[in-house]
């Protein structure tokens, strides 16, 4: 028996310990136990993510020493000299996202507006379903529709379409292959949809009632309270949302590995093959043979993770300070 | 305006085709994944057959074959990785709601958000600094390992909302009963706490079931019958990529018929994860 056994101790409440009370010396020592396998097991936590990123810069470090900060912006990737820069890698993830966040934040947000907005119930609930359902579709299921089916239906339709009305314009210049940015951006974007759409969907059914019913009772139609009252006041939110999206396109590998081309170039056209950061690694990496050329890959890695976590951070950010800004309203 | 007042065609018009155009931006997204289904099916369907499930597979020229082994390894992979993500994801779930306030646990809360946008790839690359360069041996080991980092997000996330979602009038009443918090959450807010956390083991589950780009170089594959953890392993969706990047049809066919296998797989998934959510209602 304890000696706390006769010492009233309030009551546990929700936000706090479970527990204060009288225990007996078996209970005490497995509530400890307890308590010391909850803090072991979130410090293995802890230790895997400070691991990562120590793992990766060690990796890295060769490549960091040899190329400096020139690493960035050189964009010669020689194996044969051992000169090894990132800057072809770096313009096709973000081009290629740049185009998947463009395409998905339209759909993406109009689905949404749809869904929350518009649609009776009997329409809403098997569509979202579909789309959340799209979302787990695996990375390699897409990559393959994509190499057999969008890389040729855009190679022989949709690309000499635009080139043939928009052919001056550079981006719709040149050789099409199938495979290239465009494809890319387009695959990743249906990939990305589903991330913007069931976020702002619940950001925009999380608006409260009070400004919709002030909105229409001013005479606004429906549409105008949607556009003009709704999504403003959810655009951070739904801004965040986008944010995250981005960086989920940014860190995609398989499915843009399978139709971007895998050409370290950088061309003004959408139809040219590119490469992204994480193709180059998903193709490289076994066949490194220099140590050298090892270490750049992972340092372009590094790249890819400092990158994901600066993406992520600021779109945690933005989605909390508006769920914060909502709960401050009356 | 007043109140009553008819409005405007073209307010009415701009609704209208404000509606239209949104709907139309639903339908692309729902149809797509329909079309992109359909596809696997159809093209997968003509694919599978018994030997495509009980046999390894054949070298290039001969054909026939299946992917055996990839569908074991799959179980394995993925079965050592929940093996060690069960244990650090739950107690780290459970570690955040239970005493989780203050700095150090908005810290660990912080990280994991962090670690759900971490591309897989950049994970795979620790597993293989750390665990296949220091034995220069790829093996299935290190494949689990890299999973299980990409579970635990989602499993701490929603362990720690499973627990905090048990009503309070539960945990005190095993507070009144004398219990303590050990006996507590093991006997009482655990049990509560389950649908919700099989849910997430669920999902997590289904995430990494598809997942392929850190088996580049921590897995690796192989051609054959493989169970030893410690050797280089096939896994079904490392199959698929290597089958759909070669340059044979007749390899592009088990390429379709691995992904479909691998849909229907995360899509079982899934749905159980929807069912045991729905277990969670009837409780209270």
């Amino acid at each position: 028996m304890s000696i706390e056994l006769d010492s009233p101790r309030s009551v546990a409440t929700a936000s706090g310990r479970l527990s204060q009370r009288a225990l007996t010396t078996r209970q005490a020592i497995a509530d400890r136990l307890f308590r010391i396998s909850l803090v072991a097991a979130t410090l293995v936590f802890v230790a895997i993510i400070g691991g990562l990123f120590v793992e990766l810069v060690q990796g890295s470090w060769d490549s960091i020493v040899a190329f400096g900060p020139a690493f960035l912006w050189s964009s010669e990737w020689n194996p044969v000299t051992n000169h090894f820069g990132a800057l072809p890698f770096i313009f096709g993830t973000v081009v290629s996202s740049a185009i998947a966040i463009a395409v998905a934040g339209v759909v993406g947000i109009s689905a949404a507006v749809f869904l929350a907005e518009f649609a009776p119930r009997a329409v809403a609930r098997p569509i979202s379903f579909l789309i959340e359902l799209l979302a787990a579709v695996p990375s390699v299921v897409f990559g393959l529709w994509g190499l057999f089916v969008l890389a040729p239906i855009l190679g022989h339709v949709a690309d000499p379409f635009l080139q043939r009305y928009f052919g001056f314009l550079p981006i719709f210049s040149g050789t099409i292959y199938g495979i290239g940015l465009l494809t890319a951006g387009l695959l990743l974007a249906l990939m990305i949809v589903p991330t913007v759409a069931a976020i702002a969907r619940d950001l925009i059914l999380a608006v409260p009632n009070e400004l919709r019913e002030a909105s229409i009772s001013l005479g606004a139609t429906r549409w105008e309270t949607a556009t003009r009252v709704v999504l403003p006041s959810a655009r951070a939110g739904i801004l965040g949302a986008c944010v995250l999206a981005l960086g989920r396109a940014l860190g995609e590998t398989i499915a843009v590995t399978m139709v971007i081309g895998n050409r370290p170039a950088i061309s003004a056209s959408l139809f040219a093959p590119a490469y992204t950061l994480s193709s180059v690694i998903a193709n490289e990496f076994t066949e490194a043979t220099s140590s050298l050329y090892l270490s750049a890959l992972l340092e372009l890695g590094l790249i890819l993770f400092i990158i994901s976590v600066a993406v992520n951070g600021i779109a945690r950010l933005m989605m909390w300070s508006m769920l914060r800004a909502q709960g401050r309203r009356p | 305006m007043i109140a009553g007042d008819r409005l405007g065609s073209s307010r009415r018009v701009a609704g209208l085709a404000g509606v239209v155009l949104t709907g139309f931006c639903s339908a692309l997204a729902a149809g797509l994944l329909i079309l992109l289904l359909g596809y696997v099916v159809v093209q997968g369907w003509s694919a599978i057959n018994p030997s495509f499930i009980t046999q390894l597979p054949h070298p290039v020229g001969v054909s026939g074959g299946g992917v055996a082994n990839g569908i074991v390894g799959t179980v394995i992979v993925v079965g050592l990785a929940t093996l060690i993500s069960v244990p650090i994801g739950v107690l780290t779930g459970l570690y955040l709601a239970v005493y989780g306030r203050g700095i150090a646990a908005e810290l660990v809360r912080f990280l994991a958000e962090v670690l759900s946008g971490v591309p897989s790839i950049a994970i795979g690359l620790f597993a293989y600094t750390i665990l296949v360069k220091p034995f220069a041996h790829f093996s299935a080991l290190s494949a689990a390992f890299a999973f299980a980092v990409l579970m635990l997000p989602l499993m701490i996330r929603t362990s720690e909302e499973a627990v905090r979602g048990v009503p309070t009038s539960i945990r005190e009443g095993a507070l009144a009963l004398g219990l303590p918090d050990y006996g507590g959450v093991m006997h009482v807010v655990l049990p509560a706490a389950r649908p919700l956390i099989v849910t997430g083991l669920l999902l997590s589950i289904a995430r990494v079931t598809g997942e392929t780009a850190p088996l580049l170089f921590t897995a690796f594959g192989s051609q054959f019958w493989e169970v030893n953890p410690t050797n280089p392993m096939a896994v079904l969706a490392l199959q698929i990529f290597t089958y759909a990047i070669s340059p044979y049809d007749d390899w592009h066919r088990q390429a379709w018929g691995g992904a479909l296998l691998l849909i229907l797989a995360v899509l079982v998934l899934n749905i159980g994860a929807r069912i045991a959510l729905a277990g969670r209602t009837k409780k209270f």
